[in-house]
C-alpha cells in the first residue's frame, strides 16, 4: 500500500487510458506522457500499461508500508527516500527499493512538468471502463489524489527481474513536428507556415485535455461552423481566435473547430511536457497524401 | 475524400449522418486489424489505428464507404430501438412552448411524435445528439448555462434532442425528466444510446 502524504500541486492515478469507447463520448484519456510511464513500467517489470502516478509539477510525498521496487520518469525532480531516519537520494530513470515504510519524496522538477511514478505490481485501484485513470475532463475514474488517499499495490510474484539498470535521459524537445490536416484546407493560404515561422507560448490555462498556445494567430479561410467531427490527441484544433491548442490525453472526442495539423505521434509525449511559460516551435512534416 | 488525421489517423469523408452509419456498422463488423477507434460524426467518420500505417487501411476503407454510400437512404439493418419514458414536467416547457408558439401540450406531441436517430456522441460519455427533432421545436440554447442539469433530463437545443447521461453543466432547455438509464459503466456498452439507434419518446405520468 502507498499512503499519499502529499500530491503536489496535482496527481492522479494514470494507466493508458480507454480507448475503444470514443464513438460513446469517452475520451481516451491515460498517462499525458505516454512514453514516460510506459518506461516507468519497464524499469520495474511491469507490463507497459499498468497504473501509476502521474505528478504534475512534481511535489509529492508518498509512504509505502510495504518495501517495493520503484521508478520516476518524465520531468526531472530531486528524490529522496526517508526510512529509519535515513535519507538517500535515488536518481530517476532507474528502478530503486523504498524500505518497508520508507517515504518518497518528489521535489519540484526543473523543467518539464508532469512526472510518472510506477511501482512494481502497479496501482490496484479500481478500474472503470478497463482503465484505472482519472478522466479530467469526463470526470471517469478517481477524483485526483489528495494527502490521506491510500492506493492498494498489486501482486508482483510472478512479474518477471528486473533487467533494466538505467536509461539514458532524453533530450529536451524544443521543436515538435506536425502533419498538414486535416483540416488544413479551412485556413488561409500561408497558415501552415505562420504556425512553423516563429515560436508560441504555453498559456496558463494549459491542461490534461490541451495545451493552449499563444502567438500569431492562424487566420481561416472560411466562416462558419464545421459539424462535429473525430478527434485525435495530438491535434492542433484552432477556435475562432486563431489560437491553437494541442489536444493531449482527455481530449473531447469530437469537436467542431477545424484541425490545422497533428502532431507526429512520437511528440505527444514533449508536448505533455510544456509548461506555461514555455516556448515552442513547430515543424511541418510531409507525408505521402493518403 | 479520406484525409489523414495525422500519422495514425484517417478521417473518411461521408457527406451524410446516414453514410456515416452506415460506414460505422461496416467497421465494427468488420474491423480491420490494428483499430482502436472509430468515431462517427454527422458527416466523418474517424478510423484511428495507433502504431499502424493508416494508409494501408485505405483500399478497404474505400471499398467500404463505397457500400455504405451505395445503401443510403435504406433502413440500417440491426439498428437497435429505444422508448424513452418522459416524465414531462421540465423547467423550460413553458418557455419552449413560448419561443414555438405551441402549447406545453403540443410541445409534448410534438416531441413524442415521430421516431429520433442518434447522430453521434460527445460532450459528455454517453451524452447522445438525437437528430430528426420536429423543426417546430428547434428553439435556441440558454444564454447562460445552468451549472448543473441532473441525470435523466430530456432537453432540446437547436435541431437536436438529448436525455442527460449524468448531472452536468448543460445549456440546453429542459422539457421533462427520464427514470431510464442511458449511461452505465458497469453495462456492456455503457452507453444506451448508440449512434443509429432510434429513439422515441413517451409520456409517462410521475409515479
Amino acid at each position: 500500500m502507498i499512503e499519499v502524504i502529499a500530491a503536489g500541486p496535482y496527481a492522479t492515478v494514470q494507466d493508458l487510458g480507454r480507448p475503444g469507447y470514443g464513438h460513446l463520448g469517452v475520451p481516451c484519456s491515460g498517462a499525458a506522457d505516454a512514453p514516460s510511464l510506459r518506461l516507468a513500467n519497464r524499469l520495474v517489470g511491469n507490463p507497459e500499461g499498468a497504473a501509476g502516478i502521474e505528478l504534475t509539477f512534481g511535489g509529492a510525498g508518498l509512504r509505502f508500508t510495504t518495501g517495493a521496487w520503484v521508478a520516476v520518469t518524465g520531468a526531472a525532480c530531486p528524490l529522496e527516500v526517508v526510512a529509519d531516519g535515513m535519507m538517500t537520494r535515488p536518481a530517476m530513470l532507474a528502478p530503486f527499493w523504498v524500505p518497508p515504510l520508507g517515504e518518497l519524496r518528489v521535489a519540484f522538477p526543473l523543467a518539464g512538468l508532469r512526472t510518472y511514478v510506477a511501482v512494481r505490481g502497479g496501482l490496484d485501484t479500481p478500474a472503470v471502463l478497463g482503465s484505472r485513470s482519472t478522466d479530467s475532463l469526463s470526470g471517469l475514474g478517481p477524483a485526483p489524489l489528495g494527502a490521506g488517499d491510500v492506493l492498494p499495490v498489486g501482486p508482483s510474484e510472478d512479474l518477471p527481474a528486473l533487467t533494466v539498470d538505467a536509461v539514458p535521459p532524453g533530450t529536451p524537445r524544443e521543436v515538435l513536428r506536425v502533419v498538414a490536416g486535416p483540416r488544413d484546407d479551412w485556413f488561409a493560404p500561408g497558415a501552415l507556415e505562420t504556425l512553423c515561422a516563429q515560436p508560441y507560448v504555453v498559456s496558463q490555462d494549459s491542461n490534461r485535455v490541451g495545451v493552449r498556445l499563444d502567438g500569431a494567430p492562424l487566420p481561416r479561410a472560411r466562416e462558419g461552423e464545421l459539424p462535429s467531427e473525430g478527434m485525435v490527441a495530438g491535434a492542433l484544433q484552432v477556435p475562432p481566435d486563431g489560437q491553437p491548442i494541442v489536444f493531449l490525453a482527455d481530449h473531447p472526442p469530437t469537436g467542431g473547430y477545424p484541425v490545422i495539423a497533428v502532431l507526429a505521434s512520437d511528440c505527444l509525449g514533449a508536448a505533455a511536457q510544456l509548461r506555461p511559460g514555455d516556448r515552442v516551435r513547430f515543424r511541418l512534416d510531409r507525408l505521402a497524401p493518403p | 475524400m479520406i484525409r489523414r488525421a495525422g500519422e495514425h489517423a484517417l478521417l473518411v469523408e461521408t457527406g451524410s449522418l446516414d453514410v456515416s452509419h452506415r460506414l460505422d456498422a461496416l467497421l465494427r463488423a468488420h474491423r480491420p486489424p490494428g483499430v482502436a477507434e472509430i468515431v462517427p460524426g454527422p458527416e466523418t467518420v474517424l478510423v484511428s489505428a495507433p502504431g499502424a500505417d493508416p494508409s494501408r487501411l485505405l483500399p478497404e476503407l474505400a471499398r467500404l464507404l463505397g457500400t455504405a454510400a451505395a445503401h443510403a437512404g435504406q433502413e440500417l439493418p440491426g439498428a437497435p430501438a429505444v422508448t424513452v419514458p418522459v416524465v414531462y414536467d421540465g423547467a423550460d416547457l413553458r418557455e419552449v412552448a413560448d419561443l414555438t408558439g405551441l402549447s406545453p401540450t403540443e410541445v409534448v406531441e410534438r416531441h413524442t411524435g415521430r421516431e429520433l436517430v442518434v447522430g453521434w456522441l460527445g460532450f459528455a460519455p454517453g451524452f447522445a445528439y438525437l437528430t430528426g427533432l420536429d423543426p417546430a421545436l428547434h428553439v435556441p440554447r440558454l444564454a447562460t448555462p445552468r451549472t448543473s442539469v441532473p441525470a435523466g433530463s430530456v432537453a432540446v437545443a437547436g435541431p437536436y434532442s438529448a436525455v442527460y447521461p449524468s448531472a452536468s453543466p448543460g445549456g440546453w432547455r429542459l422539457l421533462g425528466r427520464s427514470p431510464m438509464t442511458v449511461w452505465d459503466v458497469a453495462a456492456d456498452p455503457p452507453a444506451l444510446l448508440t449512434p443509429g439507434t432510434r429513439v422515441r419518446f413517451e409520456a409517462v405520468t410521475a409515479s
